[in-house]
């Protein structure tokens, strides 16, 4: 929608739109800045922006101590594998719901999210027995499963409300061509609703990379995926900002640059069936 | 528990394991939970060279920060979880984890490991009922760090064991501009602000419970310890000290912040250090303060490593406990990087070392102050706990962290010494009630 | 345009998604449960045996207890009341027409990738520390005394990080809503001569109702479980334990799970009843 402005107030609006981008991203650009940075440097007073010797020491030195590949590969994997789950469970059930709706189909969507009061820290002890009692301590598959199931009413109820929005009359449509309620979901609703299932998936996958409780205590060497690795850089002895920082760089930077990639995706799904 | 039947059968027991050690070489793979403080991170680093040694292990390093390890750990030992071969645990944890029944006994170790060089002070703290629980890596005790730079500016010499009285008029003395006179850990944690305020409480004549485990924050000494600790602090401490633990005041000394510093022994070779360290030449040692009672501040702690019941892989664990910790493993750091950062106050041996003592300047310190505590009598008054600057029961990490909150608070200026005292008295009592006590 | 047929294919289709929600929610809330009556204390040889209600009222009567609700409820309340503001001024403020519109996005939205843990040590460290953080070196600059951030103002500080996390995603939520709104409807009201604050109140705010109470919803969920945030920087210090932070203190350091899972109880029933409360308000929102 373009509406007609003065150049004069889109000086100004991109002036401040600007500013105020740069101040919340400044964190993140602090952090990389600083991973770039000797230990000396980084706690400089005053602080030194971007005429310093750039030196690549930090990630020499965080991936000699820890193997990247190895935590990133099971991020990647736990983060992947809980969405894929997730969606093939949650696909099923939102069409349920959006298509064939009941009586209670308002009660069971807040149902699902309400599971997601269950304060985590309150059922460990109980979640860490089942884990031992069926072997699946520090595996990536054990890990998978929770992360999915505490992401699962997210992926339900963003894919319900996304649904929600396509006209049953073209499902009905192709009903009466004859296709079967499984070539109905996959041919027909499916590619109308991929714009909704992609950013599910982007949401998903963020909330599983960045979870840092069961991620942290179900784990040990075996699965740990990048929140463990991001634990062994927290105040450590001695000067450590510059290691954090590369450390910290490295954690987030596969997330940021695929929601970068993708932000059109997120944003466009990102409704929660808040836009009518 | 007699030390004496325990080294007879220590030894017997390690001859005829190293016999039977000899026979076979453990292979398998082997996860290590360990803390990430830099003597841990370098031993990391040598894991090629155990592999040397033992090319069937691999080894799995977990590598975590202090905090965030410890829980992990103890949730995993108590619920049997079988996460880890070796852990990297405290002299807080070994008694009571060993009592349990959920440590592997490390009487066995091979003979030339040789138990016998163990300083008795450690050795005994990681014993129970005869049964050594945990290889100690390496061993601390808390001294006086200063600057001898600003000590002389300051007009002032320092005693090689000074009184708290002392260490307030060098505070005063030192404090200036950029530089705080003294640095101390005032972070919440049982093993932060606790363990110094506990041992420090030592030296002032408080303990944590009299004989009938009655919490006693309501005694005078308890108010003379927080009361001269708070003055010290919000008159000559850094900004922000509620929030510095043993990691910060060690980066704000490096940079030259601090005047003093009583803290770790370990400290010594990182303010010496001079790639780290912007004062490396410029720093004394000297004893914890006392206040003429009998009792030094000086407390008794030693990272070590202790292989879990639950662990799969005993041999192979034990074969690495055994590496770690050995003499060898000191003479391999000292040839790879000096022999300054080898890891301290474990073994005698290191300083009946003339290359040792000539290259650590603190090392007469270090040994004076670890054999000066004395975990099995901690107090001035009988108390019915061991441990210095803790209390060797289950429920103390959380009650004293709790208590250490409190301190912490009052620290930072939202509550007063009284009511913290008051409040500590409250938690303790409370938590102690729950513990069935 | 449900026949019998679909519809029971419907229900099929729903149950595997009940069926496994109503386990993860069953199985560990039941397990919470039976240790909340006993005296579960595995540092001292695990199951002691039952002890009725007596966990519950320890819980409560700790004096840490009530704060703690507090804390929770502030640190909830706040970061609510700081997104949604900024949210909706941000949002307004992306609406317009600039230059490189898709760049600015980008950097408003990056917070909400960065992990909760990363970005608790980052600002804790780099800009709070009272001696090396970058907040002193500004305040130095302007000739003041640096502040301890996470002692003295230790609230604000857990505030704050947590706010910069969820600021980009209430901003999309509340962007896209915004987009979505009849810039012809706002156009005839400019004509009208509406001044702009008559405008935002009653175009603009009336269609982000709904927007609003999903925002509500989704963060209220994931903000009664910060935890993170709390564990890096206060430990629970200072007037920052929270509900689960208490519980977290019990099970994990205390080792005492019995006190614990009555405390997850309490959690649980405090969570539900801001969940009736905000279903409320969100059902009706669904129901339009």
């Amino acid at each position: 929608m373009a509406r007609a402005v003065t150049p004069r107030r889109k000086a100004v609006n991109t002036a401040l739109a600007w500013a105020v981008g740069l101040l919340i991203f400044f964190p993140i650009l602090w952090t990389i800045l600083t991973s770039f940075k000797t230990e000396a440097t980084a706690i400089a007073d005053p602080p030194v922006w971007l005429f310093f010797d750039w030196t690549l020491e930090n990630y020499a030195v965080v991936q000699e101590r820890s193997d990247y590949s190895r935590f990133l590969w099971n991020s990647i994997i736990i983060a992947g594998g809980s969405t894929l789950l997730g969606l093939i469970i949650a696909i099923p059930a939102a069409w349920s719901m959006a298509f064939v709706p009941s009586r209670f189909t308002k009660d069971i969507l807040l149902w699902m999210l309400s599971t997601k009061m269950l304060p985590a820290v309150g059922v460990l002890y109980p979640i860490y027995l089942i884990f031992i009692q069926f072997g699946l301590l520090d595996t990536r598959i054990g890990l998978t499963v929770v992360i999915m199931f505490i992401n699962l009413p997210i992926i339900v109820w963003m894919l319900y409300t996304y649904f929600k929005e396509i006209p049953g009359e073209i499902l009905e449509a192709a009903r009466m061509d004859g296709a079967t309620l499984r070539e109905e979901i996959l041919y027909v609703l499916t590619p109308m609703a991929i714009p909704g299932i992609a950013s599910t998936v982007l949401l998903n996958v963020i909330l599983a990379w960045n979870e840092a409780f069961w991620t942290l205590n179900l784990t040990a060497a075996k699965a740990a995926p990048l929140t463990a690795f991001i634990a062994s850089y927290s105040s450590p002895e001695g000067l450590f900002y510059a290691k954090l920082s590369a450390a910290s760089t490295m954690a987030i930077a596969p997330i940021l640059i695929l929601g970068w990639f993708s932000q059109k995706q997120l944003v466009r799904g990102l409704t929660f069936g808040a836009v009518k | 528990m007699s030390f004496r039947t325990s080294l007879g059968l220590a030894s017997a027991l390690a001859v005829a394991a190293s016999m039977a050690a000899h026979a076979q070489t453990p292979s398998g793979t082997i996860t290590i939970a360990t803390v990430n403080n830099g003597d841990m991170i370098r031993m990391q680093g040598l894991t090629s060279e155990f592999n040397a040694q033992y090319p069937d292990i691999k080894v799995e390093w977990v590598t975590l920060e202090e905090n965030v390890l410890r829980s992990r750990v103890t949730q995993d030992v108590a619920t049997k979880g079988g996460q880890f071969d070796v852990m990297t645990i405290g002299t807080y944890e070994v008694p009571i984890w060993g009592e349990n029944g959920w440590l592997v006994s490390l009487n066995d170790l091979p003979a030339e490991w040789d138990a016998d060089d163990i300083l008795p002070a450690i050795r005994s703290g990681l014993t129970v009922d005869g049964e050594l629980y945990a290889a100690p890596f390496y061993a601390e005790s808390s001294m006086v760090m200063y600057r001898t730079d600003l000590m002389e500016a300051a007009g002032l010499t320092m005693p090689e064991a000074p009184t708290w009285e002392f260490i307030r008029e060098a505070a005063e003395a030192m404090t200036e501009g950029d530089v705080y006179g003294i640095c101390l850990r005032g972070k919440a944690g049982w093993g932060e602000n606790m363990a110094l305020l506990s041992a420090m409480g030592n030296s002032f004549g408080a303990r944590w419970f009299d004989e009938d485990w009655q919490a006693q924050f309501d005694t005078e000494q308890w108010a003379n310890t927080i009361n001269f600790y708070m003055d010290l602090m919000t008159n000559y401490g850094p900004p922000g000290a509620a929030n510095n633990g043993f990691n910060e005041n060690l980066s704000l000394f490096q940079q030259g912040k601090c005047g003093m510093w009583i803290d770790a022994t370990v400290a010594a070779s990182f303010v010496t250090n001079p790639n780290d360290s912007t004062v490396a030449d410029k720093v004394g040692f000297a004893l914890a303060p006392d206040n003429g009672l009998g009792k030094r501040g000086n407390w008794l702690w030693a990272w070590s490593l202790a292989v879990p019941a639950g662990s799969q892989q005993t041999e192979a664990a034990k074969a690495f406990v055994a590496w770690a910790t050995s003499k060898e493993y000191t003479a391999l750091v000292a040839e790879k990087e000096g022999w300054a950062n080898v890891p301290p106050g474990t073994r005698q041996s290191l300083y009946d070392n003339a290359e040792y003592t000539s290259a650590a300047s603190f090392a007469d310190m270090t040994l004076r102050s670890i054999n000066s505590a004395d975990p099995t009598q901690p107090t001035v008054d009988p108390v019915p706990y061991t441990g210095v600057q803790f209390v060797a029961i289950p429920e103390f990490a959380g009650f004293a962290t709790e208590v250490g909150q409190e301190f912490a608070n009052a620290l930072a200026g939202q509550q007063s010494a009284e009511q913290a005292l008051e409040r500590a008295q409250a938690v303790t009592t409370d938590a102690m009630e729950a513990a069935g006590y | 345009m449900a026949t019998q047929h679909s519809r029971t294919a419907a229900r099929l289709m729903l149950a595997p998604a009940v069926i496994l929600l109503l386990g993860w929610m069953l199985v560990p809330l039941t397990m919470t449960l039976l240790f909340s009556f006993k005296q579960y204390l595995p540092m001292r040889g695990g199951d002691l045996g039952w002890v009725g209600f007596d966990n519950y009222i320890r819980f409560v009567g700790s004096s840490a207890f009530w704060p703690s609700v507090v804390t929770t409820l502030v640190i909830v309340g706040s970061v609510l009341v700081i997104t949604i503001v900024l949210g909706v001024l941000l949002a307004l403020l992306l609406d317009q027409p600039m230059w490189g519109q898709g760049v600015v996005r980008i950097l408003v939205i990056a917070p909400f990738f960065v992990m909760p843990t990363v970005s608790a040590l980052v600002w804790k460290n780099m800009f709070m520390d009272p001696v090396n953080g970058l907040f002193a070196h500004l305040w130095k600059f302007f000739g003041a005394t640096p502040i301890s951030w996470l002692s003295e103002a230790s609230m604000t500080s857990i505030i704050m990080i947590v706010s910069w996390q969820w600021l980009p995603f209430a901003t999309l939520i509340l962007l896209t809503a915004i987009q979505s709104l009849d810039s012809e409807q706002l156009e005839a009201a400019e004509m009208d001569g509406a001044p702009p604050l008559s405008r935002f109140g009653h175009i603009i705010l009336p269609h982000l109702g709904r927007a609003i109470a999903i925002v509500v919803l989704i963060q209220t969920i994931f903000l009664l479980g910060v935890f993170a945030e709390i564990f890096v920087t206060t430990q629970g210090s200072f007037g920052t334990r929270t509900l689960t932070y208490l519980i977290f203190q019990r099970v994990l350091e205390s080792q005492n799970v019995g006190l614990g899972s009555a405390g997850g109880v309490y959690a649980i029933i405090l969570a539900n009843i801001l969940a009736i409360f905000l279903m409320r308000i969100v059902g009706k929102n669904l129901d339009r």
